[in-house]
């Protein structure tokens, strides 16, 4: 039908409305995100000398990024602590999920769950230090553990080594994994479980073939929120990691902020949102063929 | 009495959701002081309809006048109707006279006056001292009673009520249905109401305009539309409709032929459709067969058959009779009188029968 | 019984979470420079200092009102899009609003790291500025989704019939959407104050000459001596956040009362 552009109309629209509020916080997010994640990209293919930036387009860093070892050795040594602190810390957190959703009282469930995510709230760098105090040659884990007579000598490979690392995230990111683990949880139909129970299953059957499928969503979401952000963490390594324990995010910042190479500290950075990426992609698409071809376990 | 300027005029009005089109040329006339249904089944276009009235949705053409007034590109809170949300949109942060006096805020009123009107409101509803109440402290009745109070202390021209009774339960609805018809009386304006339920519609409404697939099928009062549907889908959406085969001859005037009654001459106002002679159906309701017991007066018309099912309600009992020549069963309703007996499953019986009641459709 | 075991086990997860943080306060009074057993004496000595210090004054008074800055610009933006998410739809919707939920599940140090390659690009210095923009960035996701649980719990036909009954869409905003939404807003900006507050690794690369309190204290840890100071500063933020983050429990419990819903548990 053909009819002449009403302004009023248009305006009214639902349609115009809901784009002119989206608008603010999207375009501020192009601006901020999108075009310096271009930027990153750009910066990969040049390079730099001392001060001066050279734009002409080159692959020398992904040349460089490939072949010297230390790089790729640091990007799969993140990779290893990262997987490591996602499985260990989801796979302690969900028992804890499971405990407050399905044996707290309904009114008492926030109370546990604020309880839980205190910690979270107070200041990373403060708590990562703290395991450096207590992980300490010297200090409460050791003393503690000498003074009960478990072992003779102070145990030194608990602080400055991959282990410390993983140790640190894996309480630093625990309640990030409890709380998607645990809306899952939620959400799965009680009378589910006793139709199970009804249909013939033990507890620990229904468990498998009821509960943890229905919970996979949740549990997707708890691996994801931990993996992404360990991967590029930067401060515990630092404090905790000593040199066995550095990671891809403590030689990104060295070549911005020591070596003056930006381009390279790009490269890495590029390269490292590929990898995370890529494995993020594999254990969601896995995640839905294990859940969607119903195989019974 | 004069006959007075009709409050709403609907005409050609349509409506596209984009290539969906959702109202198909309605057109229609409600008069002041009428209580109005809009029925049909989910997704026939009623509450579009009803929103385009308050102003809510924008119409793609036609015209919808109120007060003889060309309401296009009038906003809803400029417009002389006011709604009742089906969720009742109660305020949860306002108690309910707060929410009563909400509509009240530009009027100008003085404090005191605002305390009377809500008040006296609130009187008219039946909520009389509720006042403090909190909002989420009220049942589904009472929250729809507040969302009445709420829209005619504004003393709008029309109140439009978007199937207001369907989140109460089956006793509540019944209070309210004829608290409803009472309070309509009483303040005197034009309702709109929307509904799916054609039993509420017929117990509320002066007129129902009955709708499918956006468009008005049929436009009569309750007693027009239940004994004179103007369709077979009408017929059958309305109350119950048993359907009988036959045929109709036209020579002269019309006589049918039906299986399992016999012959008839019918009036032209029974016919309904195309008119051609032929195959057809013949429409009867439940009341208009009338099983003959022994202490009945002889009766002209009468036919056999066998009780297939019994249905027993305290006040009414409803049989399933298979007449002898008819291929399925007619649903007929029986008032339960003292001393006469339930037939039972099986048991021969009797039934006396009327042409003018009949509807037949070509 | 199978629910005894798993609260044994619960109840040492808890300790394994709250251990570190116990430990602030127990070497924050204590007298001893070494962060180690036994305890020595009590002492204020080290909260005095954190008083007293010049430096990490002027670190409090950025991060604060960099926090400050960072709540509202945050706020807005996600009373914005939570709006847009929740009551409109337009194309590319996902798309859209995905987008501006992405710096969620961006390591911060790509954050960082892009942002400071605009700045050299630009010719724009670091400083507080370009810390709140990073910040906002974060921040806003969690705003909306904050808000966006807010706006779902509210009945549509509230507004509807609010403007039915004669307001107009922006007073309507004002009598009917704001105070429902109110515990919303108050959580967001709490949250996201929180959030700014304690970030490092945006600081770390954005701040320059203008520190805040956690670029601030890094620089403190590779010195022992200052290190009791930190514990003593630790323990502030600490009861600080804390008491935040009761105030906006408080105020979200207050939010579903006021509206007549049941608790699902959290900010989820």
């Amino acid at each position: 039908m053909a009819r002449s552009f009403d302004l009023g109309r248009f305006l009214r629209r639902d349609e115009t409305k809901g784009m002119v509020l989206i608008a603010p916080p999207f375009i501020y997010a192009v601006l901020l995100l999108a075009a310096p994640l271009a930027a990153i990209v750009l910066f990969s293919f040049w390079t730099q000398d001392f001060m001066t930036i050279d734009r002409s387009f080159t692959l020398s860093n992904y040349r460089e990024a490939f072949t010297d070892p230390l790089y790729m050795e640091l990007l799969s040594r993140s990779l290893r602590i990262s997987l490591s602190v996602t499985a260990i810390t989801v796979v302690l957190a969900f028992p804890v999920a499971y405990f407050v959703s399905f044996y707290v009282a309904p009114e008492r469930k926030s109370l546990w769950l604020f309880l839980i995510t205190i910690p979270f709230w107070t200041s990373y760098l403060i708590r990562v230090f703290l395991w450096r105090v207590i992980l300490a040659y010297d200090g409460p884990v050791n003393g503690t553990l000498v003074g009960l007579g478990v072992i003779d000598e102070p145990l030194a490979w608990i602080l400055y080594s991959a282990n410390s690392v993983v140790i640190t995230l894996a309480h630093a990111y625990a309640p990030f994994a409890i709380l998607p683990i645990f809306v899952s949880l939620e959400k799965i139909d009680r009378s589910l479980h006793e139709a199970g129970r009804d249909l013939g299953e033990n507890r620990v059957m229904v468990f498998l073939r009821v509960t943890l499928p229905l919970a996979m969503p949740g549990v997707l979401a708890a691996v994801l929120i931990v993996f992404i952000p360990t991967i590029g963490d930067y401060v515990t390594p630092r404090l905790v990691g000593g040199s066995d324990g550095t990671m891809i995010a403590n030689m990104i910042q060295t070549q911005f902020m020591r070596l003056n190479n930006a381009p390279m500290g790009a490269t890495l950075s590029v390269l490292a949102m590929l990898m995370v990426g890529f494995v993020s992609l594999v254990m969601i698409l896995g995640t839905l063929r294990w859940t969607r071809g119903g195989k019974s376990k | 009495m004069t006959k007075q300027e009709p409050i709403i005029r609907l005409e050609n009005v349509h409506k596209y959701y984009g290539d969906y089109h959702a109202l198909r040329g309605i057109t229609a006339e409600i008069g002041q002081g009428e209580f109005f249904s809009l029925l049909g089944p989910s997704g026939c276009g009623k509450t579009t309809l009803l929103r385009a009235i308050a102003g809510f949705e924008d119409i793609s053409s036609g015209a919808i006048m109120l007060g003889g007034k060309n309401m296009e590109g009038v906003a809803p809170n400029h417009r002389p109707t006011n709604m009742v949300f089906q969720s009742y949109a109660i305020f949860p942060h306002l108690n309910v006279e707060q929410n009563v006096a909400f509509g009240l805020r530009k009027s100008g009123m003085s404090a005191a006056d605002k305390t009377r009107a809500v008040g006296q409101a609130l009187e008219m509803v039946g909520l009389g001292g509720y006042g403090a109440r909190a909002a989420h402290a009220l049942s589904g009745g009472q929250r729809q009673r507040v969302a009445l109070a709420r829209a005619l202390i504004l003393k709008p021209k029309v109140l439009l009520l978007d199937e207001p009774l369907s989140a109460l339960d089956k006793k509540m609805r019944e209070v309210m249905q004829v608290e409803l018809i009472k309070l309509q009386r009483e303040v005197g304006i034009t309702f709109i109401l929307v509904t799916h339920d054609q039993e509420e519609a017929l117990v509320m409404s002066d007129r129902i305009a009955v709708m499918f697939e956006g468009e008005i099928a049929q436009l009569d009062d309750p007693e027009r539309l239940y004994r004179r549907p103007v369709s077979r889908r009408v017929g059958e959406f309305i109350g119950m409709m048993n359907l009988l085969e036959g045929s109709l001859a036209h020579s002269g005037g019309y006589s049918v032929d039906i299986a399992g009654l016999g012959r008839a001459d019918i009036a032209p106002e029974q016919v309904v459709g195309s008119g051609a002679a032929g195959a057809v159906s013949i429409g009867l309701r439940p009341e208009t067969l009338s099983i003959l017991f022994d202490d009945d007066p002889k009766s002209a018309r009468t036919a056999q058959g066998v009780v297939d099912e019994v249905v027993y309600y305290g006040d009414m009992t409803y049989y399933d009779l298979r007449l002898d020549g008819a291929a399925r069963p007619v649903r007929i309703s029986m008032r339960n009188v003292v001393g006469r007996p339930v037939l039972e499953v099986g048991a021969r019986a009797r039934v006396s029968w009327d042409p003018r009641a009949f509807t037949v459709f070509t | 019984m199978k629910g005894q075991s798993l609260k044994i086990y619960v109840i040492l997860y808890l300790v394994f979470l709250y251990a570190p943080i116990v430990l602030l306060p127990l070497f924050a009074f204590n007298s001893g420079t070494v962060i180690a057993f036994p305890l020595q004496g009590f002492t204020f000595g080290w909260f005095i200092e954190v008083f007293t210090t010049q430096a990490l004054l002027e670190a409090t008074r950025n991060s604060v009102f960099i926090a400050v800055s960072v709540a509202v610009l945050s706020t807005c933006f996600g009373l914005f899009a939570a709006r847009a998410a929740t009551r409109y739809n337009f194309p590319a919707k996902g798309g859209i609003v995905g987008f501006v939920m992405l710096p969620l599940v961006l390591p911060e140090i790509i954050v960082a790291v892009s942002l400071l390659v605009v700045l050299i690009q630009a010719g724009l210095s670091t400083g507080i500025w370009s810390v709140i923009a990073g910040h906002v960035l974060i921040c806003t996701p969690f705003s909306i989704a904050i808000l966006q649980g807010s706006f779902t719990n509210m009945d549509k036909s509230l507004e509807e019939a609010a403007v039915d009954l004669g307001e107009t869409p922006l007073s309507t905003f004002r009598l009917v959407t704001l105070p429902l939404v109110a515990p919303g807003i108050i959580a967001s900006l709490l949250i996201c104050f929180t959030i700014s507050l304690d970030e490092f690794i945006i600081a770390f690369f954005l701040s320059g000459n203008e520190p805040t309190l956690p670029v601030y204290i890094w620089g403190l840890l590779r010195f022992p001596a200052r290190v009791p100071v930190i514990m003593a500063l630790g323990t502030l933020l600490v009861a600080l956040s804390i008491i935040l983050l009761i105030t906006a429990e408080y105020f979200r419990r207050r939010g579903l009362r006021r509206a007549g819903k049941r608790d699902v548990g959290g900010f989820l």
